[in-house]
């Protein structure tokens, strides 16, 4: 963030690259945005933005109706310009969960958070992926980054993690009698302190627990050109 | 000294110390002839010098005293605040307007409180302090509010301030926080009652048996005292978030917009209102555009327009229908391919909207740009101004920062030849219209001494950094002007930083 005067904002040299890239192709007079695919970690980081923002506005709880629909425009932008992979394997369990998230929002603005999250189903759509509900304790403690989704579990896992941080505390209280045994095995032992053990996807995350975030994010991205979601942080971190 | 104290005091005229203009000495932004500018508007911004006359800040002790008790408000803005040190995120100016006559300045604030400013009267022996401001009233316009229904709390913050034109002794202004629109009378009072025969002095009531003479009581004269009263509550009409009112030129009605609606009202009635325009689709899913400006034609009392998110303006004829929801005309820029990005619709999205005195133009500004419509033609503007186009290749960043998404005003001068608005690092531009000469201000403490002629500022966008220029990525920011405003016939302007108020005028010889 550009704050002080002569203070310049420290960045880590990847994501420094990485915005250098975006600034330098969406720049370009003779790339229109919508015309060609730019570098999949510029989109994939302004993406990656995009929807934290989307989300952290529909956490508000009277959302600036102005900046949410300028998000999700700009969002529909960045999706419409990125080529879906149709290489990536079916998705095994994809965490969607809109009537999920339609009813814990219902406390709120009713129609406003339905319509969102209807909004957000209709982005995965885009990316054609199915659509199939999971069980909520998949999506794990919210401070959990998920640079652990593997590459095969597809392009967008918009609205998993996503949705997961839309929920508030009480979706934990809601699903405490669920045996999560299963999921709580050594391999989900935290290899870094910003890891935490806990249910997930699937089977494909155990070698990513053992990378570091930050490295996981640039190596899905080398691998396989889509975007690593990040988890946005929940309300206890 | 002006600037010594970091303290949430105000100075009044009496402790402004005494500067010596600097006669004879000419500011870049003169004429050629080198004689400074008559204090006339006719002259626009090239010609004139700024120089500042006074920093205000917001009283936030004053705020604290009861409004009934009968306080002096004037001896209380000279001697009682010099120690309270501290400026608070309540005392962020979020709304400043002159009254039809100049004479006024309100401003509002995120506490919701209004501080109103008047002008110091002209006197043969002080004829410099002509220009400057003192406090003339101060009022909690808005309470935070808590919505039950929805475990939604509704901020106090001050929007919009709009002033009724004058029709007796008292002034009458518009106040407006997300949800509520407020009519407040403001008036003075310099008599009072004096010699009653059942009560003393002190107004303890008198035994009736000790009352031997009768009298007839008299209005004497005491200290001056303003007070604010809220005439007027219109509640209720909007579900979203009002971001503009406007007083018609009828006098009897005004507008309020918010998100997604307009709502038309009488001033005497406070449990009914009209809706007028109504953009919120069936399917909130299908929602894509947002009302972020609008504004009553200044003298045509059928007509109105209309900002959008999209970089739109509509103009409506409330002849036509009931509900507005057919333009009568359309104003839309093509978009720039050459300047095709992810963030053209951000930086799009009109954050204010004006008309012009005359009537016949429209002033909008969006995130880079002011650009002036002539009403007669709707598929391009007439005039673009750059504000800081320095900041097109920052606008990754500043998306991420949210700063992309800040709402500046813009405002025409009284004779419609220049426009200004606000920018960051607490930078403000004027742009005259008729020469095309542009400048760039600071209102800052550690730039403007009171009286001194401001210095024009440049920002540098690349290569060699001259001394007094400030390269783009040493710009602040955190310190945006999104609030400014222009005397209706003179050169004086106000501009809100944070917490501070800076008022500018034309430097006078």
């Amino acid at each position: 963030m550009m704050l002080s005067k002569g203070l310049k904002r420290k960045r880590e040299e990847e994501q420094e690259k990485e915005t250098l890239a975006a600034d330098a192709w969406w720049l370009d007079p003779s790339l229109p945005a919508a015309a060609q695919a730019p570098p999949a970690a510029a989109s994939s980081s302004l993406f990656d933005l995009s929807v934290l923002k989307l989300h952290h506005s529909l956490r508000q709880g009277e959302p600036d109706l102005r900046h949410l629909v300028l998000v999700v425009n700009t969002l529909r932008r960045i999706q419409a310009s990125m080529a879906p992979e149709p290489t990536l394997p079916p998705v095994p369990s994809p965490p969607a969960a809109p009537c999920v998230a339609d009813s814990l929002l219902a406390s709120s603005d009713a129609a406003l958070s339905a319509s969102m999250a209807s909004l957000l189903e209709d982005l995965s759509h885009i990316e054609g992926l199915s659509q199939a509900p999971q069980p909520l304790v998949d999506e794990g403690p919210p401070g959990r980054p998920t640079g652990g989704s593997p590459a095969s579990l597809g392009a967008l896992d918009l609205l998993g993690p996503a949705t997961g941080c839309l929920l508030d505390d009480e979706l934990e209280g809601l699903f405490e009698d669920i045996d999560t045994s299963m999921y709580d095995s050594e391999l989900w032992a935290p290899v870094s302190e910003g890891l935490k053990p806990g249910p997930e996807d699937g089977p494909g995350k155990e070698e990513a627990l053992e990378l570091d975030e930050a490295e996981l994010d640039y190596l899905l991205d080398v691998l396989v050109g889509t975007q690593a979601l990040e988890r946005p942080p929940g309300p206890g971190r | 000294m002006l600037l010594s104290l970091p303290a949430l005091h105000l100075q009044t005229s009496e402790y402004h110390p005494l500067f010596q203009l600097p006669h004879g000495r000419l500011g870049p932004w003169c004429s050629p002839t080198g004689s400074p500018a008559p204090l006339s508007c006719e002259t626009g911004c090239g010609e004139g010098s700024w120089i500042l006359v006074c920093r205000l800040l917001v009283p936030t002790q004053v705020s604290l005293l009861s409004m009934e008790e009968d306080i002096d408000t004037r001896k209380i803005n000279n001697s009682f605040l010099r120690d309270h040190s501290y400026a608070t995120e309540a005392d962020i100016i979020s709304t400043v307007e002159f009254n039809h006559t100049g004479e006024l300045l309100a401003t509002g604030d995120k506490g919701g409180r209004v501080v109103i400013f008047q002008r110091e009267q002209e006197s043969k022996n002080q004829v410099h302090r002509r220009g400057e401001y003192n406090v003339y009233s101060t009022f909690q316009s808005h309470e935070p509010e808590f919505d039950y229904l929805k475990s939604l709390e509704i901020e106090e913050k001050i929007n919009k301030i709009r002033w009724l034109p004058q029709q007796n002794a008292a002034y009458f202004l518009l106040s407006t926080n997300d949800k509520t629109v407020k009519l407040w009378k403001v008036s003075e009072r310099d008599k009072r009652p004096e010699g009653y025969n059942l009560k003393d002095e002190e107004g303890r009531l008198r035994d009736p048996a000790t009352i031997t003479t009768l009298r007839v009581p008299v209005l004497r004269p005491m200290d001056l005292m303003v007070e604010a009263t809220p005439r007027r509550v219109f509640a209720n009409a909007h579900t979203y978030h009002i971001n503009s009112i406007s007083v018609n030129s009828d006098y009897e009605t005004y507008m309020s917009a918010d998100d997604l609606r307009i709502n038309l009202w009488n001033f005497e009635i406070t449990n009914q209102s009209f809706n007028i325009v109504d953009i919120k689709p069936a399917n909130m899913e299908e929602l894509t555009e947002v009302i972020t400006a609008a504004e009553f034609h200044p003298h045509h009392c059928n007509s109105f327009v209309y900002s959008s998110s999209k970089g739109t303006i509509r103009l409506c004829d409330m002849r036509a229908s009931a509900l507005c929801d057919r333009h009568s005309k359309f104003f839309e820029e093509p978009e720039d391919p050459s300047n095709r990005s992810f963030f053209s619709e951000i930086i799009s999205s009109i954050s204010d909207v004006k008309f012009s005195h005359s009537g016949r133009y429209i002033m909008t500004r969006d995130y880079l740009t002011v650009k002036v419509w002539d009403l007669n033609m709707e598929n391009r503007p007439i005039e673009t101004y750059q504000v800081h186009d320095y900041l097109r290749s920052k606008l990754c960043s500043l998306y991420e920062n949210d700063c992309i998404f800040d709402k500046f005003e813009c405002v025409w001068n009284g004779s419609d030849s220049v426009i200004m608005t606000g920018s960051y690092n607490n930078f403000f531009r004027m742009f005259d219209r008729n020469t095309k000469r542009d400048v760039t201000l600071e209102a800052s403490r550690e730039n403007s001494k009171p009286r001194a002629i401001l210095k024009p500022r440049k920002v540098c966008v690349g290569g060699k950094r001259r001394k007094d220029e400030i390269s783009v990525d040493s710009l602040d920011f955190s310190k945006k002007i999104l609030h400014t405003a222009w005397h209706p016939s003179e050169n004086i302007i106000a501009v809100a930083a944070t917490n501070n108020l800076y008022i500018f005028q034309d430097k006078v010889n």
